[in-house]
């Protein structure tokens, strides 16, 4: 579904990403995990199309097609969804909206008819009951003045109900309790199916214990230094990074 | 010939069979202007405003009120109200509806105002805008016949709201017209006044209004200027306030059309528990200038005031903002609050915004501020990675901006044709429809 290549991204001049490689294909969860500074955010940054990340080299592949050449939006409609570490927040601009005009661009982009009102509706209740958020959220601005968890919880809101093939979730789990952890878990494990791909970027081993990955990556200065099981991640936090640097080095 | 004297050969148009005392006040309306002339821009109150489009025009006075169901149907909002309508300055009783008034309210044509009841009307026009306060007003009270009568007897409150309209054609030749609107609200009386400026495509006609709005004790009235007058009409208004005790006075100052538009907004808070409003939004583009002065008088202790003006400039439109709040030496615990946001869709648009403060009394609460920005690209970009594309993105994003002024609209028909105003200057398809009708299923579910 997803092939990295080589990836080399510089970002106001300095080398971030130097030689990433990664496939990830359907149906598999995939933890990319590294110290600060490696390059984790970079990658899904680049993924989905940010500004001020310069490709030098390298390719991205999705279903096949050059990622790179593509729009922003087209990147979005074509089932990629990029779960912010700081969702942003937009005043004015009510959940509903951003829900509704998503989900009718991805049913337009698809040749098929804007969703009734109705429908939608039920769609949306639905999931929002299911991420245990109240009724009001719909009508509150995005994230506007919503607690970190509740940021959280709105970008997994976003991914029930737009369905994406790759969802990409860069550090969901930071600033979050246990509680809102679990509920933000729940949800990403309701996603995985034999069709979808998930990539996480994660600092900790926390998240995974709730989530159980397929693969778990190490990146370490721009480079995949170690691929594994779960088992990876469990001895990352036992043993820190320091062993894998250790090791790649040598 | 100067300017000035070009205008004031128009005076000869004007009824010669009418009553002493008008005449004499249109020639001290005329004397006035002939001595100010066109303001310039070394005028201070007219540094950013050059108004050689209107100095420099030929405009001849409207003499019928022709415009049929079907034009008209075009340019006016489907209200259930009380409506006034004029066409280029001149009276359309066709077009009017005052057909169920309800006691107490009265609503009239200035003509038969001052036919019927020239005493109460004569003393109280003018009263508020005289020909001092600027030479637009001069040239207003020199030129001026017709405009719109509003009374309000004490207590009553106007459930519809009233609804002048002042229609702007698309004229072989440019037409001026220089209308007054005069709203008297009695004590504890509550209604909703609408000052709709309507153009059609291609009127290149100069509109010269001065308003009037006198509140009695305890009154209430929400008032609104829609301006969306052709991208050639030149507009010049002034509008002015003067409140008794307890009474609240809301505007809505909404610009979206003309080429050369300025309005100034002057309150007298002249009784303890005063309180008015300013909301206003401009939406401006191509080379449109908008520029919106307003003047808030703190006359008198335990008054408030708050403001909240908005502009959004697209191409290469300038707008101009000027807030003042005077506080008089005596006038303690008042509280005077003062916004002004502007979003700039392009980098040759350009907007000048000053507020102003002057405080003499010592125990006030008072506050000012102005931003002037861009849309956020970190939001362009969060609605994007949903895969909402670039153009749908931005207008959102600026509907979202106009939003916090447009949530103070208690009118919703109102409300919506500002939205999809403001939705449809956005670049390419917006479905704006779509959005509120979602809106609409939540509120019903």
């Amino acid at each position: 579904m997803l092939e990295v290549k080589d990836l080399h991204v510089t970002v106001e001049g300095s080398e971030i990403l130097k030689g990433l490689n990664l496939t990830v294909n359907p149906g598999e969860v995939h933890a990319l995990m590294g110290p600060n500074g490696a390059g984790k955010s970079t990658l899904s940054a680049v993924i989905a199309g940010k500004d001020g990340y310069e490709v030098t080299s390298g390719e991205i592949l999705f279903e096949g097609k050059n990622l790179l050449e593509m729009e922003i939006e087209e990147r979005a409609l074509a089932g990629i969804l990029l779960g912010f570490q700081y969702p942003v927040e937009i005043p004015g601009v009510k959940n509903i909206y951003l829900l509704k005009a998503a989900l009718n661009a991805q049913r337009v982009a698809r040749g098929e008819e804007e969703i009734p009102a109705p429908e939608f509706m039920k769609l949306v209740r639905e999931q929002l009951s299911f991420m245990k958020m109240d009724g009001s959220f719909l009508q509150r601005a995005v994230n506007e003045g919503f607690s970190g968890g509740e940021k959280k919880r709105n970008e997994i809101l976003q991914m029930l109900v737009l369905q994406p093939k790759l969802a990409m979730l860069d550090e969901i789990d930071s600033g979050l309790d246990i509680d809102a952890m679990k509920v933000v878990a729940e949800g990403i494990n309701s996603l995985r199916n034999a069709d979808r791909a998930i990539l996480m970027v994660t600092h900790y081993q926390r998240l995974l214990e709730h989530i159980v990955p397929d693969r778990v990556h190490v990146l370490v200065d721009g480079r995949i230094v170690k691929s594994g099981d779960k088992d990876l991640a469990n001895e990352l936090e036992a043993r820190g990074y320091e062993w894998v640097l250790e090791e790649s080095a040598a | 010939m100067s300017a000035a004297h070009a205008f004031l050969q128009r005076l000869g148009e004007r009824a010669d069979d009418e009553p002493t005392w008008v005449a004499a006040r249109r020639q001290a309306g005329a004397a006035r202007f002939e001595a100010l002339g066109f303001p310039t821009k070394r005028d201070e109150a007219w540094k950013y405003t050059d108004v050689r489009r209107i100095a420099e025009g030929e405009f001849t006075l409207a003499d019928d009120a022709e415009l049929d169901e079907a034009r008209f149907a075009a340019l006016g909002m489907p209200l259930d109200a009380h409506r006034l309508v004029f066409v280029d300055g001149v009276f359309s009783a066709a077009l009017s509806d005052l057909t169920d008034l309800p006691d107490g309210v009265s609503v009239e044509p200035l003509t038969t105002a001052m036919r019927t009841n020239h005493e109460a009307i004569g003393g109280a026009i003018g009263r508020l805008a005289g020909v001092d306060f600027s030479p637009f007003t001069a040239l207003n009270v020199a030129l001026s016949e017709e405009g719109a009568v509003v009374r309000i007897g004490q207590g009553v409150v106007v459930e519809k709201p009233i609804y002048v309209v002042f229609a702007s054609r698309a004229n072989e030749s440019a037409r001026m017209s220089h209308p007054r609107v005069l709203v008297m609200a009695g004590a504890r009386s509550q209604s909703t006044v609408i000052e709709h400026y309507a153009g059609e495509a291609g009127a290149a006609n100069f509109t010269n209004v001065v308003s009037e709005v006198m509140l009695e004790r305890g009154a209430i009235v929400d008032h609104y200027k829609l301006q969306e007058a052709s991208s050639e009409d030149l507009h010049v208004a002034s509008i002015h306030i003067e409140q008794g005790r307890d009474s609240r006075f809301t505007s809505f100052n909404l610009n979206l059309g003309g080429a050369l538009v300025r309005t100034d907004l002057v309150t007298d808070l002249n009784a303890q528990g005063a309180e008015t409003n300013y909301n206003g939004l401009f939406f401006v583009q191509g080379r449109q200038h908008v520029d919106n002065h307003t003047l808030v008088n703190h006359n008198a202790p335990n008054t408030f005031s708050n403001e909240n003006y908005k502009g959004i400039l697209n191409d290469r439109a300038r707008g101009v903002f000027n807030g003042k709040v005077i506080v008089k030496r005596d006038s303690q615990q008042i509280e005077a609050y003062q916004n002004n946001a502007n979003l700039l869709l392009s980098d040759r648009a350009e907007i000048d915004t000053k507020p102003e403060l002057e405080i003499y009394a010592d125990d006030v609460k008072c506050s000012h501020g102005a931003t002037t920005g861009q849309l956020d690209e970190e939001a362009v970009f969060a609605l994007r990675t949903r895969g909402i594309d670039e153009q749908m993105a931005r207008g959102l994003l600026t509907l979202a901006f106009a939003g916090e002024v447009m949530d103070q609209v208690r009118l919703p028909v109102i409300a919506e044709r500002v939205e999809r105003a403001v939705a449809g200057k956005l670049p390419e398809r917006f479905n704006l429809a779509d959005l509120v009708e979602v809106s609409d299923a939540l509120e019903e579910a």
